[in-house]
C-alpha cells in the first residue's frame, strides 16, 4: 500500500515538473521576443515620425527615412507571392492527390525536404547566375521576388501538402463516388477546404521572406535609393505598367544593414526604427495568417 | 424500439416518394432479372488476398445484403462494384464484374461514368461541408447543369425520394454540418439519387445511427428498392433480414452462400452460415 502511494506521489511530482519545464521554456521564447522589442523600440521609437517613412535616405540621418525600403519591401513581396504561391500549391495538391507513390515521387519529396534546409544565400548565388546574368533580368525587383519565391517555394509546398492532407478522405470519396474527376474533386473540395491551411503557410512563407537580407545584397540589391519605382498605372493605353519589375531596389533589412555599418550613432537609431517597423510588419501578418485560420476552421465544419 | 417504429413509421411513409418512383419498364414479372454478375473475383491488398474467387449475381431492383464478420470481405466486395477500390493503392482484381452485361473491368469502361450508374453510401456520413442544396446538385454540377429550375427539381425530388424533404424544405441553404447524423445520412442518399444511378451501395449506413434514424433508413431502404437496386453491406443480422430480399453470407474472403434473405435466415444449406446467423461466432 504504502509502496503504491510513494509511487503515485512521484508521479504525481513529475507532472508537476514537467508543468514547470514547459512553462520555463514557453517565458525563453516570449521574452527574447519582448526583450528585443523593447531594445528597439527604445532607440528607435523617437525616429517614427510620419517623415520618416515618407523620406529617402540621406547622409543626413535625421532627414532619413524608409520610403524606398518598404515600398521596395512590398513589391518584392507583391512578385514573390504571386510566383510562390502558383507554384508551390501546384506542386503540394500535386504531390499529394495526383503523384503515384514511386521511387520518383519519393526522389522528389527528398528534394523538397533538403531544398527548404539550403543557406539562403546558396539561393542568392544561384539567382545571381539566372536570373541576373543568365536571363538579363537585372540587379531588379524581379530578380529579388524570384529569388525569394525560390527560397520559400519547399516552405509552401510542405505547408500545403499539410493542409490537402488534412481534408478527410471520406470528401475524396464522397465526390469521387459521384462520378467526380480528380481535378473537379481538388477543385471543388481538396482546396477550398484547405484553403485556411494553405493561407496560413503562404504567411507564414512570406514573413520569413521580407526579413531576408543575404540572397538579395548577392543580387544586388542597393543599399541607398533616392527614387521609387515606375508607377504599376499609367494614365495612356494599355493603363498598366511593368516596368516597376524590372528597377533598380532596396528592402528593409538592406536598409537598416546600412544604417548599423555606418560610424554615427544616429544611423543606428534610424536602423532600430526601421527593425521596428519590420517587426510591425511581420507580426502584423502573422496576425492575418491567424485570423484567417480561424476564419476558414469556423467556415468549414465535418 | 417497436414503440418507436411504431411513432416513426406514419411519417416516413410519403406519398411523394410513390409519386416519384418511375415507371418499371421491364415488366414486374422479370424483377429476378440479374443486374450485376460478378464472375470468379479475386481482390488482394499487396499479397493479402480479400476475396477468393467470388461468383454471384445480384438481382435487379431487390435489396441484396452482404453479411459476414470483420474482415471478410463485404466491404471489399461492395467497394468493387463501382471501382472505389481504384482509389486504394496496391490493389489488384481478377475477374470480372459486369453491369448490365458490360464487364467494369474491361479497359474500356469510364468509371467516371460507372461511379455515376453505381452510387455509394457510406458507413460514416460524409457531406460536403456546404449548403443542403448544393450537397444535393453537386453531381449535377459536376457534369454542367446548371439551369436553376432543373437543380431545384432535383434537389425536391431527391430530397423526397430520401424522405428528407419535409425536414429541411425550408431550409435548403442551411450548411448541412447542422444536421442529426441520421439527416446527413438521408442527405447523403438523397445526393446520390440526385444523379439517377442504377444501383446503390450502402456501406453499413446505420452502424453509427440511433435506432429512429435506423429505422428511418430501413424503412426508406424499402421504397428505394422499388425504383434501384441496393446492395448493402451490413453487420447486423437483424437488419440484414428486415430489409433485404437476397443474403450473401461471406467468410474469410470467400461467399459462403447466397440465396433469398427467408431462406438463408431459416434454412441454411451450410453449416458456416448457420453457424454464423445463430450466433455461435462473429
Amino acid at each position: 500500500m504504502g509502496d503504491i502511494e510513494i509511487r503515485v506521489a512521484r508521479r504525481k511530482r513529475m507532472d508537476g515538473i514537467f508543468a514547470i519545464l514547459g512553462l520555463v521554456s514557453t517565458f525563453v521564447g516570449m521574452l527574447t521576443l519582448a526583450a528585443l522589442m523593447v531594445d528597439l523600440a527604445m532607440d528607435g521609437s523617437a525616429r517614427l515620425t510620419q517623415t520618416f517613412f515618407t523620406s529617402f535616405p540621406s547622409r543626413f540621418p535625421d532627414q532619413a527615412g524608409i520610403l524606398s525600403a518598404w515600398v521596395g519591401t512590398t513589391l518584392v513581396m507583391l512578385v514573390t507571392a504571386a510566383t510562390a504561391v502558383p507554384l508551390g500549391v501546384a506542386a503540394g495538391v500535386y504531390l499529394e492527390e495526383y503523384a503515384p507513390s514511386n521511387w520518383i515521387t519519393a526522389l522528389i519529396e527528398i528534394n523538397i525536404a533538403n531544398l527548404a534546409g539550403v543557406p539562403s544565400i546558396v539561393y542568392g548565388l544561384m539567382a545571381l547566375g539566372l536570373f541576373v546574368y543568365q536571363f538579363r533580368l537585372g540587379q531588379s525587383i524581379l530578380s529579388a521576388g524570384l529569388t525569394l519565391a525560390l527560397l520559400i517555394l519547399p516552405i509552401v509546398i510542405v505547408a500545403t501538402r499539410e493542409s490537402v492532407r488534412a481534408v478527410p478522405g471520406t470528401m475524396r470519396e464522397a465526390a469521387y463516388a459521384l462520378g467526380a474527376t480528380k481535378w473537379q474533386t481538388v477543385k471543388d473540395h481538396v482546396l477550398p477546404y484547405s484553403t485556411g491551411g494553405i493561407l496560413t503557410g503562404v504567411i507564414i512563407a512570406l514573413s520569413r521572406a521580407i526579413g531576408e537580407t543575404a540572397p538579395l545584397i548577392t543580387i544586388g540589391a542597393l543599399t541607398f535609393i533616392a527614387f521609387l519605382p515606375g508607377p504599376p498605372l499609367k494614365a495612356e493605353f494599355p493603363f498598366v505598367s511593368f516596368e516597376w519589375l524590372m528597377s533598380p531596389f532596396t528592402v528593409m533589412p538592406i536598409q537598416m544593414f546600412n544604417w548599423t555599418s555606418r560610424p554615427q550613432h544616429a544611423f543606428h537609431l534610424n536602423a532600430a526604427a526601421a527593425g521596428l517597423v519590420l517587426m510591425v510588419m511581420t507580426l502584423i501578418m502573422n496576425g492575418i495568417a491567424i485570423y484567417l485560420r480561424y476564419r476558414f476552421r469556423k467556415r468549414i465544419r465535418w | 424500439m417497436e414503440l418507436q417504429q411504431g411513432l416513426e413509421i406514419p411519417k416516413i411513409k410519403m406519398p411523394q416518394v410513390v409519386a416519384a418512383k418511375e415507371p418499371v419498364e421491364k415488366g414486374a414479372a422479370e424483377t429476378t432479372r440479374p443486374i450485376i454478375e460478378v464472375r470468379d473475383l479475386d481482390v488482394y491488398y499487396g499479397a493479402a488476398q480479400a476475396l477468393k474467387s467470388v461468383s454471384f449475381e445480384i438481382p435487379e431492383k431487390k435489396a441484396t445484403a452482404l453479411i459476414g464478420p470483420s474482415g471478410c470481405g463485404k466491404t471489399t466486395l461492395l467497394r468493387s462494384l463501382n471501382r472505389m477500390n481504384d482509389l486504394i493503392q496496391n490493389v489488384r482484381t481478377m475477374g470480372s464484374v459486369k453491369l448490365d452485361g458490360e464487364d467494369i473491368y474491361a479497359p474500356s469502361t469510364d468509371v467516371i461514368n460507372l461511379r455515376r450508374r453505381v452510387g455509394m453510401i457510406f458507413q460514416k456520413w460524409n457531406p460536403f461541408p456546404k449548403s443542403i442544396y448544393e450537397n444535393v446538385v453537386y453531381g449535377l454540377r459536376i457534369v454542367g447543369i446548371n439551369n436553376r429550375s432543373h437543380l431545384d427539381g432535383t434537389v425536391e425530388k431527391s430530397l423526397k425520394r430520401a424522405a428528407l424533404w419535409d425536414e429541411v424544405k425550408d431550409n435548403l441553404h442551411k450548411s448541412a454540418s447542422d444536421l442529426s447524423g441520421g439527416q446527413q445520412q438521408r442527405l447523403c442518399i438523397a445526393r446520390a439519387l440526385a444523379v439517377e444511378p442504377e444501383v446503390l451501395l450502402m456501406d453499413e449506413p446505420c452502424s453509427a445511427l440511433d435506432p429512429i434514424s435506423t429505422a428511418k433508413i430501413e424503412e426508406l431502404i424499402h421504397e428505394l428498392k422499388e425504383s434501384f437496386t441496393i446492395v448493402i453491406v451490413t453487420h447486423n443480422m437483424q437488419q440484414a433480414a428486415r430489409v433485404s430480399d437476397y443474403t450473401a453470407f461471406f467468410y474469410l474472403g470467400e461467399l459462403i452462400e447466397f440465396g433469398e434473405t427467408s431462406k438463408i435466415f431459416t434454412a441454411p444449406d451450410k453449416r458456416q452460415t448457420e453457424d454464423y446467423i445463430t450466433g455461435r461466432f462473429g
